[in-house]
């Protein structure tokens, strides 16, 4: 829907000021998940099942709690029973019940005086283990006589005949196949698979936990949504939902992975049963990689019809997704948005949601969208290559617009994706010119964005200076954007703002920082809340000039009479109106809430470049290019910022991270030294083009940005190592085994 | 009365259509009279949808306005990361 009034013409938006939160960062000043510290705390530890499907016969915690300083053992009897639905599955991810279900699912926890004691005491909890038979593989775990991970588990959904591990079956699509097949001149399937890629959050997570008998606590945390928290723990642990006051710290990356629960009732629960003494644990890298997390993994099989002069006739997509040992693989979204890029009449998605005994999956930046891109951008490539075509010129003939009917149904209102691909044709990357072993790939991505249940405020002080309150953490820079919109609203230097991360005590319910929300949402939350304190500080002015409130105009952080009969009055600034609040009818704020629904997408387009080693395989990124609309960048560094994040990631799932599981389903590398992210060394600066086509549904225009970037990496450094070495390879990672293997003419 | 779309898999829940016409002056509104005709999708809808009108996706808005001449579609359940 589009908001009369939007703004064209910036004083403060568009400026690249430094980040409020900057000083603090840097001088370590700033309180991340395991700074919290209080007096008397006990530090928790948790048992792990080093089995990937085992039965807990017996837990026997008589020696840990006979060591001095062990406080508390808490087990699945600690919890509540009867739980059902979302809320059951949170609480047996987050204490196994019966069975441990993956390698790394939590079975027990202690609380003692000191970490080092409090992990020799789980080592002396005995766990009586009977192995069961354990399947990892999406595609073996729907195979006729694999291991059930838990009987009853599927929905309505999923057809009668398929096996108990698909738990989930969607179905979509439009027009007629047989039809948009029989135009195509060329017709093209293959299969694909990417593996589970972690979050990689730098911070692991770490929380305090306090609650005393009367099941009434607080909670210290690094999340990214402190409500969330809130409502899933106090859900798992049986207490109403305001017992638990939520205060987020400051947080080190979550990309979707601290959107849920995993230690953090545990804490809360060791604490009651230590007589509510708080408790803080914090996860190690390894417990963060076996027990968090991850995205699923995917086996895909993409069929495409095209013309030969490059039109998309005919679209099928099957995706299998294993998200763990619980419903939710992405594939929801996959089958909504595998072709989304396009202008296709007719297209049909079919998805499979299965379990495995794998860690529970959680949401990772664009969930479900960079496996489905890798398979059909891949496709697309291949498609052109063929044909003889170029591969912007093919996307561009194929393009999304204003007005096309989206392949998950709607019209989409006015969206960018044609002005990143001409964005990226004009770049002089596109023209730069190729080496031996080198190569180019193009690839386009697409993320729906979100809006969500926000809650945020604007309070004028007595000196004018104005504080902004959201319930949104900031994890890419969100303070400095909010500032600059309320600074942009009041007409008021950004030094001017100062922007707090209230506690769930302070707010209404907001939705985390998710779904590229934050910018948009809570800003959208702030300009409004800053146009409800304006309408009060233009009243106070205008009782003080004893003129009506509509004859006063508020311009560039000042009341001003305005209108034929409105009298000639100095112009009021807002520290003066601000000054005089008290005595004129007390505090100054604006409130606004919403689950605002004027979000729009973001498409982008990246473009790079590979050398390929010939004799090891291994790839180097020579130039990345993003191209992405941000409808408007209110802090362009930032969103720049979310570009090269997005990319980097991107990059890392194309061509390094993969979980990888042994025979005895337990995960070989948990840890950073065999877990390869990139690191600054591995890339070069990634460009950026920032495109702006605005969101009739944000007063300054706002998209989110957070989630597209890191759709279009995967199958573009794919298209590059195909260019690069005339092979294609269409299972990720690209490591350079395999890369090598594909080289040599083997098969991978 | 709008024209509510379902994506196929809905489809065998609702005698195998592909649109129905739903009388409501809101999306809540839409969503019970589509489960009073076709009960089968109740399930469905519990699971959780995301609903589009004329375009714009209105999640979690009950209250949204549908006019008689609205497009509405029903959506998979969006999250983010």
């Amino acid at each position: 829907m589009a908001l009369d009034g939007q703004k064209t013409a910036y004083k403060y938006i568009g400026t690249t000021p430094n980040r409020p939160d900057g000083l603090d960062k840097v001088t370590g000043r700033a309180r991340y998940g395991a700074d919290i510290n209080v007096p008397g705390m006990l530090h928790g530890a948790v048992v792990r099942s080093p089995h990937a499907h085992a039965k807990i016969v017996k837990i026997d915690a008589t020696k840990a709690l006979a060591m001095e300083g062990v406080k508390a053992v808490i087990t699945r009897a600690d919890f509540p029973e009867g739980l059902e639905g979302e809320d059951w599955d949170l609480q047996e991810n987050c204490m196994a019940g019966e069975k441990a279900l993956y390698d790394g699912h939590a079975v027990a926890a202690v609380a003692a005086t000191t970490p080092l004691l409090a992990r020799d005491a789980a080592k002396l909890i005995d766990v009586t283990y009977e192995i069961l038979p354990h399947v990892t593989d999406v595609d073996e775990a729907m195979k006729e006589g694999a291991p059930v991970i838990r009987e009853g588990a599927a929905d309505f959904s999923v057809p009668e005949g398929l096996h108990p591990n698909v738990v989930r079956y969607f179905d979509s699509g439009r027009g007629d196949l047989d039809k948009g097949f029989a135009e195509a001149d060329l017709i093209l399937e293959r299969s694909f698979t990417t593996e589970a890629a972690h979050q990689g959050y730098i911070e692991p997570h770490a929380c305090l936990g306090q609650m005393g008998a009367d099941g009434r606590g607080e909670l210290w945390v690094c999340t990214q949504g402190h409500w969330f928290m809130r409502r899933m723990s106090t859900a798992v642990l049986g207490i109403e939902t305001t017992n638990i006051r939520v205060t987020p710290s400051e947080i080190g990356g979550g990309f979707g992975g601290k959107t849920t629960i995993f230690i953090e009732p545990l804490s809360l629960a060791l604490s009651r049963k230590a007589g509510g003494k708080p408790v803080k644990m914090v996860m190690s890298r390894n417990e963060v990689l076996r027990a968090t997390g991850p995205t699923a993994s995917a086996s895909m099989d993409v069929k495409m019809g095209m013309t030969k002069d490059g039109r998309i006739t005919a679209a099928h997509g099957t995706f299998r997704m294993q998200g763990g040992a619980f419903a939710g693989a992405p594939v929801d979204v996959t089958t909504m948005l595998a072709f989304a890029n396009y202008d296709i009449e007719h297209v049909h998605h079919i998805g499979y949601d299965v379990m495995t005994n794998r860690p529970r999956q959680a949401a990772y930046r664009a969930p479900g969208a960079p496996m489905a891109a890798f398979a059909t951008e891949s496709v697309i490539d291949e498609m052109c290559r063929e044909l003889g075509l170029d591969p912007i010129d093919t996307r561009l003939k194929n393009a999304a617009k204003e007005g096309t009917r989206a392949t998950f149904g709607p019209k989409y209102g006015p969206i960018g994706f044609v002005e990143t691909l001409e964005a990226a044709k004009a770049h002089p990357n596109y023209a730069e010119p190729l080496g031996p072993n080198q190569g180019r790939g193009v690839a386009s991505g697409y993320w729906m964005n979100w809006g969500g249940e926000t809650s945020a405020s604007v309070a004028i002080s007595e000196d004018g200076s104005v504080t902004v309150s959201v319930g949104t953490p900031d994890i890419g820079g969100s303070r400095a954007s909010m500032a600059l919109m309320a600074a942009e609203a009041f007409g008021i230097p950004y030094e001017n703002v100062r922007v707090n991360i209230s506690d769930t005590g302070a707010l209404g319910v907001n939705e985390p920082t998710h779904g590229s929300r934050a910018t948009y949402a809570s800003g959208l939350a702030t300009i409004r809340s800053a146009e409800e304190c304006i309408k009060k500080l233009c009243k106070r002015a205008a009782d003080k000039w004893g003129i009506d409130a509509e004859a006063v105009v508020w311009e560039d952080g000042r009341a001003k009479p305005s209108g034929p009969n409105a009298g000639e009055f100095p112009p009021m600034t807002i520290a003066e109106i601000a000054g005089a609040m008290g005595g004129t009818g007390g505090p100054i704020s604006g409130h606004y809430e919403d689950s605002p629904s004027g979000f729009s997408g973001s498409f982008g387009t990246h473009v790079v470049d590979v050398e390929v080693d010939p004799e090891t395989g291994r790839t180097t990124i020579l130039r990345y290019l993003v191209v992405q609309d941000a409808g408007k960048a209110i802090h362009p560094a930032y969103v720049e910022g979310q570009f090269q994040g997005g990319a980097a990631q991107g990059i890392g799932w194309a061509l390094n991270e993969e979980y990888v599981y042994g025979e005895d389903g337990r995960l070989q590398n948990p840890v950073f030294l065999d877990y390869r992210v990139p690191v600054a060394s591995d890339l070069p600066m990634i460009d950026t083009v920032i495109v702006e086509v605005p969101n009739p549904g944000h007063p300054y225009g706002v998209r989110g940005v957070g989630e597209t970037g890191i759709t279009p990496p995967l199958p573009a450094v794919a298209n590059a190592v195909r260019d690069a070495t005339g092979k294609r390879i269409c299972k990720l990672p690209l490591r350079p085994s395999r890369v090598l293997a594909a080289i040599q003419g083997k098969t991978v | 009365m709008a024209e509510l779309h379902l994506w196929s898999g809905l489809r065998a829940l609702a005698d195998g259509k592909e649109m129905v016409e739903i009388e409501g002056a809101t999306v809540g509104q839409v969503l019970d009279g589509l489960v009073t005709a076709y009960p089968g999708l109740e399930p469905a809808l519990k699971r959780g949808v995301s609903v589009a009108v004329d375009g714009q996706i209105v999640p979690n808005s009950r209250n949204h306005p549908v006019k008689p001449d609205s497009e509405v579609f029903l959506l998979q359940k969006l999250a983010g990361g």
